[in-house]
Parts: structure tokens; sequence; C-alpha cells
């Protein structure tokens, strides 16, 4: 399964780095992974296969969004029937983008916490492979490309800070483990990677229990943010995920909704790439981690863009003032460019960060 | 009537292969007390010495999760469901 997933793009992005106040600055652009535009094709391509060949006819997941995008569509591809179970508020982008692969999708009442709950007892009464419970070894090992990767791509270095959005703490935790296993197989010099970890203000156990600095992750009962992919509040991997940030000097920030969106219109507007919420709360807590001073223009940062806009298009919504349509003569033109002129509309949008 | 136990799959080797299981109890400790006198080692895959959830050890009560409530000291009545969900997870 999934022989063409991965190999995204890893872009140098000066103009990024330059806003930021960083030096070196990498995009992994995880947005146009294939086939459904998220690192998570990644990971359900290695469970999805396994699942095949453990003799599984029936695939399925818990998922905040991306994960049932993913399942469905490879699913689809390889023959299997699928069950996607999704928080009932998901983004229609979300919903459609399961839907359209022939999937079924099961709207659950609840959190992203409850959809996962009644995975593991639907686990325990069907034979069905789930991505991200009975099969989950495998799942996890999928997101190790990301770094494999990235060192390659690099020039088969390891950067010197990377930062890693987080949900369940699965991808950073093998992340690291990917770089290490790069390390020992002596593919890379053995230099350290200083791991930081992103997750939305109002939903962050694990980065509130980095900056608290207790491994007990205290879970969040009900996630109220936009940052929905993210929105896990009891993270099974947390634990590990606190512990990689803990032992490589790493940290954890939790940027608010509105600097989500401003990091996801910073990214757009300085290297043309158009991420999900996720990459905007990487991007805004990359912009926290260089204001206090954890990061700095004197080493290489890499950050982990993970999933793409289109699917979170409501989040920008009425953030943009759109001009009213012109005739088309070539008057109405030159008058539209002497209002412009005028306002200092067209400047970028920092009000959340004013 | 008592209090219905969903057992996950890797603990039924200790409940003779049962998905669930009906014990007494006025709380989650004393349900784990009840489960532990029928099925002999059940109770310290649950709980550490000290008599708390172990870390990769979820309980729910009618879907709610315990620690949005007393823990441990969640209080029961006849007719709860109480559900053990391991969380899978780490294999680093
Ligand atoms: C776009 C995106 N990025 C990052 C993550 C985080 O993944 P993990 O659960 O492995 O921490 C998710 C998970 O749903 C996601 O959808």
């Amino acid at each position: 399964m999934g022989e063409q997933v991965g190999y995204t793009p890893l872009i140098k992005a000066d103009r990024l780095a330059k806003a930021l106040g960083l030096g070196e600055v990498w995009l992994k652009n995880d947005t146009v992974n294939y086939p459904t535009l998220s690192f998570k094709d990644r990971v359900v391509s290695v469970a999805l296969s396994r699942s095949i060949e453990m003799g599984f006819d029936v695939v399925a997941c818990a998922s905040t969004g991306n994960l049932a995008n993913s399942v469905a569509a490879n699913a689809a591809a390889a023959g299997l029937t699928s069950f996607v179970f999704i928080p009932s508020d998901l983004e229609v982008g979300k919903v459609l983008g399961s839907l359209v692969y022939g999937t079924n999708v099961i709207p659950v009442d609840g959190t992203y916490d409850k959809v996962n709950r009644l995975c593991s007892e639907v686990a325990d009464k069907y034979n069905w492979a789930f991505a991200n419970v009975n099969i989950r070894p495998y799942y996890a090992e999928g997101s190790k490309t990301m770094a494999f990767e990235i060192a390659e791509q690099l020039g088969w270095r390891i950067p010197d800070n990377i930062v890693v959005p987080m949900a369940g703490g699965s991808l950073i935790t093998k992340i690291h483990k990917a770089f290490n296993e790069f390390r020992k197989l002596g593919l890379v010099e053995d230099t350290p990677c200083r791991i930081f970890g992103a997750q939305a203000e109002n939903c962050s156990p694990i980065v509130t229990a980095v900056k608290n600095g207790s491994d007990l992750i205290k879970p969040v009962e009900n996630p109220d943010t936009i940052v929905k992919s993210l929105a896990i509040g009891n993270p099974a991997d947390g634990f590990y995920a606190y512990h990689v940030m803990e032992s490589t000097g790493g940290y954890g920030e939790n940027p608010t909704d509105a600097e989500t969106v401003a990091g996801i219109k910073l990214l757009g507007e300085t290297e043309g790439i158009f991420a999900e919420t996720a990459g905007g709360v990487t991007v805004s807590a990359t912009k926290r981690l260089v204001e206090s001073g954890k990061l700095s223009k004197d080493s290489s940062v890499v950050l982990c863009i993970t999933g793409n806009g289109l699917k979170t298009r409501e989040v920008l919504e009425g953030t943009y003032h759109v001009h009213d349509a012109i005739q088309p003569t070539l008057s109405d033109v030159v008058g539209l460019m002497d209002s412009l002129k005028n306002s200092s509309n067209q400047k970028v949008e920092e009000a959340a960060w004013a | 009537m008592g209090i219905k136990v969903l057992i996950p799959t890797p603990l039924r080797n200790l409940t003779n292969e049962k998905e669930s299981v009906e014990v007494n109890g006025a709380n989650v400790a004393e349900v784990f007390d009840s489960l532990e006198a029928q099925h002999p080692g059940l109770k310290e895959r649950l709980v550490d010495d000290a008599g708390e959830l172990r870390r990769f050890v979820n309980v729910y009560v009618n879907q709610e999760d315990v620690r949005f409530k007393e823990g441990k000291d969640t209080v029961l009545s006849d007719g709860d469901e109480l559900s053990i969900v391991p969380a899978i997870a780490g294999g680093r």
C-alpha cells in the first residue's frame, strides 16, 4: 500500500525565516502528501499494508479528520471496506474528504477522546483493523519516514532544531526515534537536535506538562479550539512526547487560536504554502520560541507542516477584505489602483500579533 | 444487579475470555477489589502499589473518564457500566 506516499518537498524558507527573525529555516511540506494532503498518509500506508498482510478485510480508525481521509482513500485504493469514526463537529472539508472515497463515516457526539474510547471497545468486539488502536504500533512507525526524508533532503544531516505539531504525541516521538536510527546506522553524523512540540492553547496537555516540568499529563476534558486536528485531550503518547522534548533540550509552545490564524497567513504570504490549522500552530509556536530566546538565528530549524489548508478553510472566513466587483473596464481598474494607493489595507494583517 | 465491567482483549486471559464481568462495589476502588476476588491478577494490571490508576490505563464510568470525576473514589450505583481501556502508545 502507498508506494506514492511521502517524499514531499523540503523547502528552504528564507522569507519566513526573515519574518520570524531566524537564520536557516526549512519547511517539510506535507500539505502536498499523496493522496490526502496530510502526513497521515505516511502512517496509513504502513498500517494498511500490515493489515492486509494480517488478513483483515475491514479497516477503521478514530480520527480528528486527517487520518479518516487517509484511511478512507487508501482503503478504497486497496479494495478494502472501511469505517471512520469522527467527532460530529469536524470541518466540512474533512467530512467530505472521507465520504468521497465511499467509506462509512460514523460521526459520534462527543470529543475525540470519546471517539477513541469507543473505538477501543469496537476493536474488541469486531475483527477490524483500527489503524490507530489495535494496529497502532505499525501506524506509529509510519511517522518515521518524515524524519528520514528530512535528514536525506538536508544532505544526510540532522537539523539543529525541529518544531512538530502534537495531538496524541506519536509523530514527535517517532521523529526522535527516526533520527536516532539514522545516527546509529551512521547515515548521519551524531549531531544533537532539539525537538520542540506545538499544541493549541485550549488543548495543550503535553505542552502544559513541559512548561510545568512534570511528566504527569493532565487530560483536557473539553478541548475548545479551531485546531480540531490536534484536539486530543488525553494524548496516548503524551508521556513519551514529554520526554522527547525534555531529553533533547527542546520545549513546548501553545499559541492561541488568533495566533494560529496569523501563522497560517504568514506562511501563505511568505512562502506560498496554504497550511491547515496544525500548520498555523507550528508557525506561531515557532514565533513564540524565537521571542522567548529558545530559538535563534545561529542554528537551523525545520518546521513540520503536516496538513493542507483547503481542509480547514472556515477558520479564514471573514478575516479578509475582498474588493467589490468591478466592471470589466480599464477605467475601473485604474480607479481601484488609485483607491488602493490611498489605503493601507494591502498591508499584511498582523492584528493578532500586534 | 451490580456493576457491569467491560474487559479489554489484553486482560481477557484473566477472565476466562469473558468480555464483561458483573461485580459489586460502591466505588471504583471497591469494584477493582471485587474483580480481584473473582479473577486474581486483574487488579495489579490496573493500579499501582499505592492503588492509583496506572499511567496507560483509562477507566470510564458510563462513558465518562474517571479522571474527570473522583478517580478511584468515583461513586458507583447498581446498573452502572465501567469500561477499562488500555491506552495504546509507545513502542519506541
Ligand atoms: C495535521 C496533523 N498534524 C499533526 C498531527 C499530530 O499527530 P500525533 O497524534 O501523532 O501527535 C495530526 C493528528 O491528527 C494532524 O492531523
